[in-house]
């Protein structure tokens, strides 16, 4: 694995994080009813960042649901390696609230359906809607984000890989490149 | 990342790094109890066996329950109602069931070893739910996750195991896998009821029960088998109950934040006084609770992946 280009550095990432969030606010008139997801592992930070962006701009005290997702994947069957199970922990009823999904990269879509999954069998939101930090080609499912930080055209070859501070020290997005033996 | 073993056939020999993942998996399959719809369909599509040649109840309700859980479709065979009735093999019982496709196998038998014989008869991943009084290896994990749930960790805790030590598979999973994760075990009850040969299980026996309790952060009673009763093992249930007994008078010179498990199923005024298994450091309901989530967190851990 190699990484070829940095995509986003600290300050891009948050002012991409900075425009999603007031994107959201302004489609997003009903603040009683509202809340906010992330999806494990780096979604999860960025749900939060978003979250404490809203509650300075708005005065509220919102704090970012967690989703994993592991359970209601579609190749949990032909997966080689068992993936492990994270926590999920959404501290507020999400029945009749307009929802954010937040992750990371959009890609096959196929981490989106499985949450859909998931958070049907945590009530009925009014609304869900998605945030990503970056879209990439090549999904294999009819999904779309609602706000995106950054669009991207990759190779099947390549991946997106962000990096946090509170996991990898710091705040970076990068192309990566796979070679054999990944 | 996945577990190391292809098969839950007991405790013994189970690396502290399957323990772990076990019980960190469980801890997230709680999280799904909780919740309004406490349903993943992770395992759609798999059916599983249980395979039950002796009578339980809870077992085998649990894992029915956990298979349900998970989206799983249980299939239940009890022997008292089959072939085995007529006759039939474990092995010809078994090679019957394999042509049906079967993905996972749940298997209690009074044999030792018959799990491990299963192994031989099909692919499919066996889990034990108890052999004759060698392993309840899913007992044990779930001992382990209400203990942790407690008290945030295993390593350095104090266990007393207190009862029919030399008839309880349950004894001998907990000895194996709590000494596995660091813990500090004592089994104790009267000298008929101990082990032969107590040093083969690695943890310290012994028939004093104030010294078993001392310091313990948690004790654990087992099921005394009234059935047992004239075999000649212990002289009287009066007897059994003054010494080995946990009645309020015991526990208050117990530490306060002393737990209290069992096993199931009580037998109240006896091992267990009944005040005692229903005051607030009693987390035996915990235990089934917890049951529940520890099987779902074998099921999946193993049933998973193409070589599962």
């Amino acid at each position: 694995m190699k990484q070829i280009e940095l995509l986003m550095d600290a300050n891009a990432i948050d002012r991409a994080l900075t425009r999603i969030t007031h994107q959201i606010l302004e489609k997003n008139q009903n603040l009683k009813k509202f809340g906010i997801v992330g999806m494990q592992t780096r979604g999860v930070y960025l749900a939060k960042r978003i979250a404490e962006k809203i509650n300075s701009l708005e005065k509220t005290s919102f704090t970012a649901g967690v989703l994993d997702i592991t359970m209601y994947r579609d190749d949990y069957r032909m997966a080689l390696k068992q993936p492990k199970v994270k926590i999920t922990n959404i501290p507020f009823d999400i029945n009749g609230i307009d929802m954010v999904l937040v992750d990371d990269v959009l890609y096959t879509g196929r981490t989106v359906r499985a949450a859909l999954d998931a958070i049907t069998d945590f009530g009925r939101p009014k609304s869900i809607q998605l945030a990503v930090l970056v879209d990439r080609d090549y999904r294999e499912m009819p999904i779309r984000a609602d706000y995106v930080g950054m669009t991207i055209n990759t190779r099947k070859n390549q991946e997106v890989a962000l990096k946090v501070k509170e996991i990898d020290g710091e705040d970076s997005l990068w192309l990566i490149e796979l070679e054999k033996g990944d | 990342m996945g577990l190391s073993i292809k098969h839950l056939l007991g405790l013994k020999g189970v690396s502290k790094e399957d323990i772990s993942l076990i019980l960190d998996t469980a801890d997230s399959f709680y999280e799904v109890l909780q919740r309004e719809i406490p349903l993943v369909p992770t395992l759609r599509g798999k059916t599983i066996l249980n395979l039950f040649f002796e009578n339980s109840t809870r077992t085998r309700m649990s894992f029915e329950l956990a298979e349900k859980r998970l989206s799983a479709n249980p299939l239940n065979f009890s022997s008292s109602t089959s072939s085995v009735a007529k006759g039939e093999s474990l092995r010809d019982t078994m090679r019957n069931i394999e042509a049906m496709k079967i993905d996972m196998v749940v298997v209690r038998h009074s044999a030792a070893g018959a799990p491990h014989f299963l192994t031989r008869c099909t692919k499919a991943p066996i889990i034990n739910a108890g052999d004759g009084l060698n392993e309840h290896p899913t007992q044990a994990l779930l001992d382990m996750m209400t203990i942790r749930q407690r008290f945030k960790k295993l390593e350095g805790l104090k266990v007393a195991i207190i009862g029919d030590i030399l008839h309880s598979r349950v004894a001998r999973s907990n000895a194996w896998g709590m000494k596995t994760m660091g813990m500090d075990v004592v089994l104790c009850g009267p000298p008929t009821l101990l082990p032969q040969k107590p040093e083969a299980l690695g943890v310290k026996v012994t028939d004093n029960i104030d010294e078993a309790l001392r310091d313990a952060n948690v004790v654990m009673l087992l099921r005394l088998q009234l059935e047992r009763q004239g075999s000649g093992l212990f002289p009287s249930i009066r007897e059994y109950r003054e010494r080995y007994g946990l009645d309020l008078e015991k526990l208050k010179k117990l530490p306060d934040d002393i737990i209290i498990m069992h096993p199931g199923p009580i037998n109240r005024g006896i091992e267990l006084a009944s005040n005692v298994a229903d005051c607030e450091k009693s987390v035996i309901l915990d235990q089934v609770t917890n049951g529940v989530a520890v099987r779902m967190a074998v099921l999946f851990l193993l049933g998973g992946g193409e070589n599962g």
